[in-house]
Parts: C-alpha cells; structure tokens; sequence
C-alpha cells in the first residue's frame, strides 16, 4: 500500500484527532461499564445471575478498612500542616485562633474527600487494574465468559458498590483524623484545648460542607472503579502490559479526580 | 441435515482488525464424536476455536451450536448455552483468587441452587475424575502444569456439559502426562457421551484421540476427515505438517522487494 508522503502539519493533526477519539472512545466505555454494572445490579437477581453481596463486603475491605491506618497518617499531617499554614498566614493580621475556621472548612469541603480519593487510587486503583489486566492475560475473564458468569457482574459491579459505599465512609474517617492533626498542633501552638478546639470546629461545619465532601467522594469511587476496572480489560501484551495498565490506571484516575474535584467545587460553590 | 450434528459452522469468515484470519470455514462435528482440529501456528485454529466459543462476532457465517445460531442467539439462549458447554484453556485459566475446589465449583455456584454440601460433593467426584482426588484445598499456583491442565478439565465438565472444548491440551506437559490426559479425553467421551473438539498441534496426541480430524491452513480447511484419510492425503501441506517438513514457499520477487523497501 502506497501512502502519500504528507507534511509534519497534517500527521501532527492526525495524531490529536486519533488522541481525541481514543479519549472519546474511552470516556464511551466508561459511561457503558457504569450502565452496565448498575443493570446487574438492579436485575440480575431476576436473571438468576446476581451480584455477590460476599464479593462486595471483601472488596469494601479491601478499599476501606485495609486502608485506614495510611489514611490516618497522611489525613492527621494534612491536619497539621493547614494548622501551620495557617497560623503563619493569619499571624499577620493578628487572628490567629480563626486558624480553627480555616482548617475546620477546607478540611471537610476539600482535603478530606481529595486525599482519601488519591489514597484509594493509589492504593485500590492499581490494585484493581493489576489484578483484573493479569486474569485478562490468563484467559481468566475468557474462562468467566465461557462459564457463563458474566465478568461486568462478576468483576466489576461488586469493586462498584463497595467504592461508593466505602469512600464516603473513609472519606469522613479521614476529616475526622485531619481535624485531629489541627488540634493537636493548636494546642502545642496556641495552647488552644481540645475541648475548645472541638467545639469551635463543630459550630463553622454545617451539614452542607460534610455533604458536599461526601457527594464528592462518591464521584472520586466511580472515577477509581471505572479507570481501574477499564484499564485492567485493555490489558495487552502479557505482565508488561499489565505493568504498564497499573501506572496508567493509577495517574488517570487520580488526574480524573483532581479536575473532576475542580469542576464540582466551581459548581457546587457558585 | 443431520440432526445429529452437534458442531456446523458454515462459511464462517472472521477479521483480526482488516487482516483476514478464517476465509469461508465449514465443518461440522457430529454427536459423541472427538473432532481434532490442526494446523500450525498462524492457520487460525484458536481463531476458529475462539469463535465457537461466542468470545468474539465473526464478518459472516454462521455457528449452529446443538442446533443453536450463536451469532444471532439472544443473551439469554447464549447463557443457556453455555450451561451445557465446557471449556479447558490452553493455560488452566484458574481463577487464582481461588482454591481449586472453588474453581470446580464456581460454574455450580453461578448456574445450580445446588447446597454447599452438595456442590462440594460434586467437585470432589469430578477432582477424582481427573485423577485430582485431595488437590481441592491447594490454590492454582500450587499445582504443576499437568495438574492445572486436569483441574481445568474437572471445572470444564463439572455442569456435565454436552460440548467439552479443549485448547492445546498437551503443549507445555512431559510425554507421559500428555499421554495420560489424551487418555482421558477418550474416557470421557466414551462414558459421557460428551462432543469434544480438541485443538492441538500434537501429531501423536491427535492421531490417538481423533475419530475425525480437520486440518487448518491459513484460514482455510484443507481436509477433514478420519484418522486415515489424513494420512493417506497426498495433500502436499498436510504431507509437510505430518511429516514435520519446513514449508518451502515461492517467493514473490516484486512482493519481497516492495516489502523491504516498505513502499
């Protein structure tokens, strides 16, 4: 097959509109693998072919409880550094006990949900793609066809349900350490009691900044089920593509919940 | 029509992207019978194999699976389908999160409303059938490649299926167990009455289990028949796959040059 020789301009072109209905393609797949996984969800128990409650409960383990102890850590120093900050930042106008206000809010409106989102990424999205691109490499998801299980059911819906239920779950674990970390270093800093601290937090959060760190959360599961799960079925090329699926896996779902983060505050703030 | 057919495919044409990979395959296996498909790498046997499977929509033709169209089943007729269908990969295809009594058990779990007690039952008697008896607790990656192989034939013929297929059953084992399971591949025929096609490029292997065997190359069907016709065929490829000849090709010297150079 002859091709015409063509300039750096049009095979430039070329390349970003391949690029872009790769993405299109993609983003279409995640929005089927959502339908389809809440189709089994909601009617495979008619069809006799129902989705594991057993399956669910040991993925929510997986997402949420194993990983509480790295939450704990990483949400308590979050926690300390917004105490920090802003102390510094408000020692200028002489207002540092507002510190309490600042972290109380960002805290529940922003880096709870965002840390527990890229934790869970990290730590279940790679999981996810891996273990699902290495049974895609051992003929296991052929083998689950074959049986007649289907693997959207059997795979896919479960990593679903136990990422929004577990999320906001974790999520609000996570505000509570964060908010811990605050305290404790305002009471190192500003010899501010816990007692005080507590109750100046509780009297700025309002339902609606918990709400809106939840809704967020439940967003970030779906982004992490859906990029993990997609990933882990493109896998190609034996244990180096699925190698290469996890990284993939893993900074998409976390650049995912980064804008989808920015996009949701912008909206819910307006 | 035969009515006895288990296995007609007609005219089945497939693409692997725009590259054409089965080119109008027919065959057809009948009833009780052990069909051996052939052929070297690249003549499209797992192709083939895959596609009457239902994992992949061929470009046009048709696959009657016990009667049934699996081109234009609905989900539903598919699912039933594949109740009375087993399948032993190439490698095991163990689920590996799983024992292997779990594995042999999972298409009852999914298909029966069998009890515990009973499920464990009946993937304890098809462990014995392949001679696994004990091996349930360990998990897949415990086991040698023989004894993967075995497991996945107990899961393939645990719903006592009417169509068992296998993928390269002896590739990758030692001579004796190879042998062993070519053994029992034919037990299983013989008192299950099970269809069963075999793909294989084992010369030996499918000369012993083989009521009919079809040959495959490039795509397309170059015999099929008994045992003996493919080896009396003066074919001069299925000469060279029997008589594990290197294959001479004629070289196209516009073809290979345009090649080189890429134009």
């Amino acid at each position: 097959m002859a091709e015409t020789p063509r300039s750096g301009i049009a095979q430039n072109l070329e390349r970003i509109g391949r690029a872009c209905v790769d993405l299109l393609e993609e983003f279409g797949y995640y929005f089927a693998l959502i339908l389809e996984s809440l189709f089994w969800l909601a009617l495979g128990r008619s069809r006799r072919q129902p989705v594991r409650l057993s399956a669910a409960a040991q993925q929510m383990v997986e997402v949420g409880i194993d990983g509480l102890p790295i939450v704990f850590i990483l949400s308590f120093a979050i926690g300390v550094m917004l105490a920090i900050q802003g102390i510094h930042t408000l020692k200028q106008f002489g207002a540092e006990t507002q510190v309490v206000l600042g972290i109380a809010l960002s805290v529940t409106r922003e880096f709870g949900p965002l840390i527990t989102g890229i934790l869970v990424a990290g730590r279940s999205g790679s999981a996810l793609a891996a273990r699902i691109g290495t049974m895609n490499v051992n003929q296991e998801i052929d083998a689950l066809r074959v049986m007649g299980i289907n693997p959207v059911r059997y795979l896919v819906s479960p990593v679903m349900v136990a990422m929004v239920v577990m999320l906001p779950l974790v999520t609000l674990f996570s505000d509570l350490a964060a908010l811990l970390g605050g305290a404790v270093f305002c009471n190192l800093e500003l010899g501010l009691s816990y007692a005080a601290y507590w109750d100046q937090s509780t009297s700025f959060i309002t339902t609606d900044d918990i709400l809106q760190g939840l809704s967020k959360s439940v967003v970030f599961g779906v982004i992490i089920a859906l990029v993990g799960v997609t990933n882990g079925f493109m896998v190609s090329g034996g244990a180096e593509g699925v190698g290469k699926s996890t990284t993939r896996a893993v900074v998409l779902a976390i650049s995912y919940i980064v804008l989808a983060d920015m996009a949701f505050t912008y909206f819910l703030n307006k | 029509m035969n009515a006895a057919a288990a296995i007609e495919v007609e005219g089945l044409v497939t693409h692997y992207g725009s590259r054409l990979i089965l080119d109008g395959v027919d065959f057809r296996v009948a009833q009780g019978e052990i069909m051996v498909i052939m052929g070297g790498s690249g003549s499209g046997k797992s192709t083939l194999l895959r596609h009457l499977l239902g994992l992949h929509a061929p470009t046009s033709g048709s696959i009657r699976l016990l009667g049934k169209d699996i081109t234009r089943a609905s989900a539903d007729e598919m699912h039933e389908l594949r109740t009375n269908m087993g399948v032993s990969f190439q490698g095991g295809a163990l689920l590996s999160s799983m024992t292997v009594a779990e594995n042999v058990m999972l298409p009852l779990r999914e298909h029966t409303r069998l009890d515990e007690q009973t499920m464990n039952i009946v993937a304890r008697m098809k462990l014995e059938v392949v001679n696994l008896g004990g091996f349930g607790d360990l998990r897949p990656s415990q086991l040698s490649g023989g004894m993967i192989k075995r497991a996945a034939l107990a899961r393939a013929i645990v719903m006592d299926p009417k169509l068992l297929f296998f993928d390269e059953p002896s590739a990758g084992l030692d001579p004796v167990v190879a042998a062993e399971l070519d053994e029992l591949i034919i037990k299983l025929r013989d008192s299950m009455q099970m269809t069963i096609v075999v793909v294989t490029h084992e010369l030996d292997s499918a000369f012993k289990i083989a009521d009919r065997i079809t040959v495959l190359d490039r795509g397309r069907i170059l015999l099929s028949g008994t045992v003996d016709e493919v080896r009396r065929s003066t074919n001069e490829r299925v000469q060279d796959l029997l008589n594990r000849r290197p294959r001479e090709e004629e070289i196209d010297a516009d073809e290979y040059l345009r090649r080189l150079t890429g134009g």
